[in-house]
C-alpha cells in the first residue's frame, strides 16, 4: 500500500481469521477497504459502500456487521472473521457446503456476505422458521435472485442445529 | 459405477466454480493485485444538460496523495471517428466519449477523473472539485416528449423492427363484439448487479496491458480498448473470469474501462477505477415506456385484432432500440395486427439492454391487456391463451423449431392448482388478505450465434475446453465442463474449462440467452474434432484393434477409445498418443447459424407463469406468495443451474411488478433514488415460494446441442402474472408499473 505524507496513521490491532495483525491506518479507512485493498482479503465484497446491500458482511466479535460502515480504527482489538476464515483445517463450513449443494448463488458476488450473515444468524437464537430466516437475511441483497435457494441452504444448517440443541435441553 | 456410465448432460450438477465462490477465492475485476497501483475516482456532472463553464481543481490537486486529475481539458488523444468507439452491441448514433468536450449530455456524466495513491485520497479529493455549469434546458420526462416520438430511422443491428401490419387491425377492431384499449406505463429500471463496475488495468511495460474488467464480453471490451486508444490487439489482454452479475449492463464497455486504461497509459502505472453505486445509475437502464394495447375478439375469445403502440426513452446521442411490440404479433394467432414502436429523446444516458430487453416490457403490456380482455369476454385467462395459441410465427410466417407451450400451460396449471381458481375477482380471502391468482405467457428468442472453441486432450486423458465466453452467474463454467466431460466420458474433475479471457477462441458477448447454445455447441464441435483426430491416430497404429473400424463405430470413454460393439477392442489414450509421439491433441470447433434453415424456421423459448398474491385489504401491501414458472427451453444441460436461472428471472420480474423504478426529479433531471436503499429490488423477505418446471421439449434444429437458453425467459411474463393476480385479488387494475401500495389504495375500489 502506498504511503501518503501528511496522512495520520493510527496504530491498531486486529485479529483477522485467527491471525493477529498490527496495523497502521488512516482514521478514515473503512474495515472493508482495509480488508480488500490493504490486506488482500478480497473475499469480502463491496456492493454499495453505504450499508444497504450486505455484500461486505463480516463477523466482528461473532456478530455480523457491514464492514463498509465500520471504520477500521473503531474496531481496534476486535476479532474479525471473513469468508476466508470460515473453513477450518481445510474443511468447508457447513453453510459453505449447503450453499454449493443448494445452488444458493449465481454470480457469487453477494455470497460471502450471505454466508457470513447466515453464520451470524445461527448464533442469534431466532425462532426457527422459514419466515424468520427470510426476515433476518433481508439485509443481504442478491440481484441474481437466489433467495429461495439461500433460504434452503440456511435452513439445512440451522434446523438440525436447533433440533440438536432442543434435544440436549 | 464406472465413469463410463456417467451421463453429465441433463444431470443436476453443482457449479464447478462453487467452492471458489463460497470461500471468497473467485476474483472479480477490482480484486486483482498490481504493483504500485493507483486508484481512479470519477467525478460526475451535477446537471443534466449544458456546458462546463469553469472547473476549480486546485483544492483537489493539492490533496495529499493525488497524482493527476483528468478533465476534458487535458484528456489524452483518443480515436476521432464514431466507429472507433462503437462496440459490438452499440445502437446507431454517436457513442459517448468520456471527457470529450465541455458538453453535458446527462446528469452524472463523468467530467473528471481523480487519480491518487489510495482509494480514499482519490475519493476525498473528488469531493473538493468545484465545477460551474452553463445550464441548458433539459427534459427527462418521457410523457413530455411523447408528442415528439419518432420511429428510429436507422435500425439497430440484430433488433428486428416491428413487422408490417397484416390484415386491417383498425377495421377488425371496430367490427369485433368484444374489445378493450388500455394504456400501460412501465417505469425505467436499473440493472444494479451486486458487483459495482470496476476495471484494474495492469501496466505491464513494453506497451502491454492486462485488463481485468467487469464485462459480459472480454473480446468486445478488448476491441473497444484497442480501437479507442489505437493499441495493437496483441498488446491488450482483457480478463473477466468472474463477473458479479450484469443483466445486460456489462454488454457495452462502461466508463470505468475507458478511465482505467486512459490513466494507465498516461501515467504508465497500473490503475484501478470502480464506479460507485450511485454512478451505476448513470450507465444505462431499461427504458421508460408507454404502451397502448388494443385487443378485440369474437364471443368465443378468438382474437380479431391486435394493436400495440409503444414509446420508449432513448438519449440524445444514440437511438437505443429493442424488440418491444413484435411479441404482440406472434404470441397469439391473429389475422389483423398493427404494431408501432417509437423513441423519444431525453437528457439521460443511453438506455441499455436489461434482462429480456423489449420482451420484458412489451409482453407485460400485452399479457395484462389479454387478461383484461378475458374478463370482458367471461372466458378464463388461461383458456383465452389456449384458444389463441399460435402454431407459427405470424410476423415472419416461419415455422417454430419447437413450441411446447401448451405443455407449459397444463403442467404449470396442475402444479399450481389452477383448476381451484374462482373466476370472479375478490372472491378469495383469508384473514385481512385478499388472494388472487394470475397467469401469463412468456416468450424469448432462442438464438444461436457464431462462436468458436478449442478442446485439448492431454496424454493423461484429461481435457481442457476453451472459449472466450463469460459466466455472469449463468453457470457457463459448469455447463462447458459438463459438455467436455460428456464427450470424453470423463469425471468433471478431469475437465478444465477456460473462459473469461479475450485471448481465447472467438465468442460473442454473454447475452441474449445464447451462450449455452452457441459456446456449448462450439465446445462440443471441438471435442468431436479431437475425437476424430484421436481415432485417426489410433487407426494408424500397428496392429490397431480399430484398424477396420470407422469413426461412427467407436466411442471414447474412461480414457480409452474403443469399439462400441466390442468395448474390449480398443486402446488407451496414453497408448495412442505415445505411439504418435504426441503430448496432446488440440482441435478447433465452430458454430454459426444455419442460414438455409432460418429461411423456414425460427426458434423461441416459451413459458407459462402462474402467480399467487395476497393483498392486505386495508394497507394495500402485496405479497407474492407463490409462483410457478413452467418453461419449454429445449434440452436442459444442468437442471440445477438452469432452475437458478429461472428463479433469478422470476425474482427480477417480481421486482418489475412491485418495486423497481428510477424516481427522477424532472425539475432537476436527477435520479433521486440512486442507491440500493431507495431503489428497492426484491430482498429475502419479498420472495416466498417459487417452483420451476421444465417441460419436455425435443428440438433438433435450434442448436447442435438442442439447447435454447434460459437467461431471460424467467422474467418474461412474471410481472404480468403478478399484475393479473393483483387484479384477481382486489378487482383493482393498476396499469402503471411498479404496482406500489399507493397506486392500489388510490384506485377506485370496485363495487
Amino acid at each position: 500500500m502506498n504511503q501518503i505524507p501528511h496522512h495520520p496513521q493510527i496504530p491498531i490491532f486486529l485479529t483477522i481469521n485467527g491471525t493477529l495483525h498490527e496495523l497502521k491506518v488512516e482514521p478514515w479507512v473503512t474495515l472493508l477497504d482495509l480488508l480488500r485493498e490493504r490486506l488482500s482479503l478480497t473475499g469480502t465484497k463491496k456492493g454499495c459502500d453505504q450499508g444497504q446491500c450486505g455484500a461486505c458482511t463480516v463477523l466482528v466479535d461473532g456478530k455480523r456487521v457491514n464492514s463498509c460502515l465500520a471504520l477500521a480504527v473503531s474496531r481496534d482489538g476486535a476479532e474479525i472473521t471473513t469468508i476466508e476464515g470460515l473453513a477450518e483445517n481445510g474443511e468447508l463450513h457447513p453453510l459453505q457446503v449447503a450453499f454449493i449443494e443448494r445452488d444458493a448463488f449465481q454470480c457469487g458476488y453477494c455470497t460471502p456476505g450471505q454466508i457470513c450473515s447466515a453464520a451470524g444468524l445461527l448464533a442469534e437464537g431466532h425462532t426457527p422458521s422459514r419466515a424468520e430466516i427470510r426476515e433476518h437475511m433481508s439485509g443481504n441483497l442478491c440481484r441474481c435472485g437466489a433467495y429461495t435457494n439461500i433460504a434452503d441452504a440456511v435452513e439445512d444448517v440451522l434446523m438440525p442445529r436447533i433440533a440438536a440443541k432442543e434435544a440436549a435441553e | 459405477m464406472s465413469v463410463g456410465e456417467i451421463t453429465h448432460i441433463g444431470r443436476p450438477t453443482n457449479r464447478v466454480d462453487g467452492k471458489l465462490k463460497v470461500t471468497g477465492q473467485a476474483h472479480y475485476a477490482a480484486e486483482y493485485p498490481a504493483d504500485d497501483l493507483l486508484y481512479g475516482y470519477i467525478v460526475g456532472s451535477t446537471t443534466a444538460a449544458g456546458r462546463i463553464a469553469a472547473m476549480d481543481l486546485d483544492a483537489a490537486r493539492q490533496f495529499p496523495g493525488v497524482v493527476e486529475i483528468f478533465t476534458h481539458e487535458n484528456r489524452s488523444k483518443a480515436a476521432w471517428l464514431d466507429r472507433s468507439w462503437r462496440d459490438e452491441v452499440a445502437p446507431p448514433g454517436h457513442p459517448f466519449r468520456p471527457l470529450n468536450s465541455d458538453r453535458i449530455l446527462f446528469d452524472g456524466q463523468p467530467v473528471a477523473l481523480i487519480v491518487a495513491e489510495t482509494f480514499e485520497a482519490a475519493r476525498d479529493a473528488a469531493s473538493l472539485v468545484r465545477i460551474a455549469y452553463d445550464v441548458d434546458a433539459h427534459c427527462t420526462e418521457l410523457e413530455a416528449k411523447r408528442a415528439e416520438a419518432y420511429a428510429p430511422p436507422k435500425k439497430r443491428s440484430g433488433i428486428p423492427p416491428p413487422p408490417d401490419p397484416r390484415g386491417d387491425a383498425e377495421q377488425a377492431f371496430q367490427n369485433a363484439p368484444v374489445k378493450i384499449s388500455r394504456d400501460y406505463r412501465i417505469n425505467a429500471e436499473h440493472h444494479n448487479p451486486m458487483e459495482m463496475f470496476a476495471t484494474t488495468c495492469v501496466f505491464e511495460g513494453d506497451g502491454k496491458l492486462t485488463i481485468y474488467d467487469k464485462t459480459q464480453g472480454s473480446q468486445n471490451a478488448q476491441g473497444y480498448v484497442t480501437s479507442v486508444f489505437g493499441l495493437r490487439s496483441k498488446d491488450v489482454r482483457l480478463v473477466n473470469q468472474y463477473v458479479g452479475g450484469a443483466f445486460g449492463a456489462g454488454l457495452r464497455p462502461q466508463h470505468q474501462l475507458f478511465f482505467a486504461v486512459m490513466a494507465s497509459l498516461e501515467l504508465e502505472r497500473s490503475v484501478r477505477v470502480s464506479l460507485t453505486r450511485a454512478q451505476m445509475f448513470h450507465i444505462g437502464y431499461r427504458p421508460d415506456s408507454y404502451h397502448t394495447v388494443s385487443l378485440a375478439a369474437d364471443r368465443d375469445g378468438r382474437l380479431q385484432s391486435i394493436m400495440h403502440d409503444a414509446v420508449a426513452s432513448t438519449s440524445h446521442y444514440e437511438d437505443y432500440q429493442e424488440a418491444v411490440v413484435n411479441w404482440s404479433g406472434m404470441m397469439y394467432h391473429c389475422d389483423n395486427v398493427k404494431l408501432t414502436y417509437q423513441l423519444a429523446k431525453l437528457d439521460t444516458a443511453t438506455p441499455c439492454d436489461m434482462r429480456a430487453p423489449g420482451a420484458a416490457i412489451g409482453v407485460t403490456a400485452l399479457e395484462c391487456a389479454l387478461d383484461e380482455l378475458s374478463y370482458e369476454l367471461g372466458i378464463g385467462p388461461l383458456e383465452i391463451r389456449r384458444i389463441n395459441f399460435a402454431s407459427k410465427d405470424e410476423n415472419t410466417n416461419k415455422q417454430f423449431t419447437s413450441k411446447a407451450l401448451l405443455e407449459c400451460y397444463s403442467e404449470g396449471a396442475a402444479a399450481f392448482g389452477w383448476e381451484k381458481r374462482s373466476p370472479r375477482p375478490r372472491a378469495m380471502k383469508e384473514g385481512r388478505e385478499l388472494i388472487g391468482w394470475g397467469v401469463s405467457t412468456g416468450m424469448w428468442d432462442a438464438f444461436l450465434q457464431k462462436a468458436q472453441a478449442t478442446a485439448t486432450l492431454k496424454v493423461d486423458g484429461t481435457l481442457e475446453v476453451a472459449t472466450a465466453a463469460s459466466d455472469i452467474g449463468t453457470g457457463t463454467w459448469t455447463i462447458l465442463t459438463q459438455i467436455g466431460a460428456e464427450a470424453f466420458g470423463l469425471p468433471l474433475e478431469d475437465v478444465q474449462a477456460r473462459i473469461g479471457d479475450s485471448t481465447l477462441p472467438m465468442s460473442p458477448v454473454e447475452g441474449g440467452s445464447w451462450t449455452a447454445a452457441s459456446n456449448g455447441s462450439a465446445v462440443q464441435a471441438a471435442c468431436d474434432a479431437v475425437k476424430h483426430s484421436l481415432f485417426k491416430q489410433a487407426r494408424k497404429m500397428a496392429n490397431s484393434p480399430l484398424a477396420d473400424a470407422s469413426f461412427k463405430d467407436v466411442e471414447v470413454r474412461d480414457r480409452r477409445i474403443f469399439r462400441k460393439d466390442d468395448p474390449a477392442r480398443g486402446l488407451s489414450i496414453f497408448e495412442v498418443m505415445h505411439a504418435a509421439e504426441l503430448t496432446e491433441i488440440t482441435e478447433q470447433g465452430k458454430v454459426s447459424p444455419n442460414l438455409r434453415q432460418m429461411l423456414k424456421y425460427i426458434s423461441y423459448t416459451n413459458s407459462a407463469v402462474f402467480a399467487e398474491v395476497r393483498v392486505d385489504e386495508d394497507l394495500g401491501v402485496v405479497r407474492v406468495t407463490r409462483v410457478v414458472c413452467a418453461a419449454a427451453a429445449g434440452k436442459i444441460l444442468n437442471p440445477k443451474t438452469a432452475r437458478s436461472q429461472i428463479l433469478g428471472g422470476v425474482v427480477m420480474g417480481i421486482g418489475m411488478a412491485l418495486h423497481e423504478e428510477a424516481m427522477t426529479d424532472h425539475r432537476l433531471g436527477k435520479i433521486m433514488n440512486a442507491n440500493l436503499g431507495e431503489y428497492h429490488f426484491p430482498a429475502h423477505a419479498d420472495i416466498e415460494d417459487i417452483e420451476v418446471i421444465f417441460v419436455d421439449e425435443k428440438d433438433d434444429k435450434v442448436s447442435p446441442l438442442g439447447v435454447k437458453g434460459l437467461g431471460e425467459i424467467g422474467i418474461v411474463g412474471t410481472a404480468s402474472a403478478v399484475a393479473n393476480a393483483i387484479f384477481h385479488a382486489t378487482g383493482v387494475r393498476v396499469r402503471d408499473f411498479p404496482i406500489t401500495i399507493d397506486k392500489i389504495l388510490n384506485s377506485p375500489r370496485p363495487s
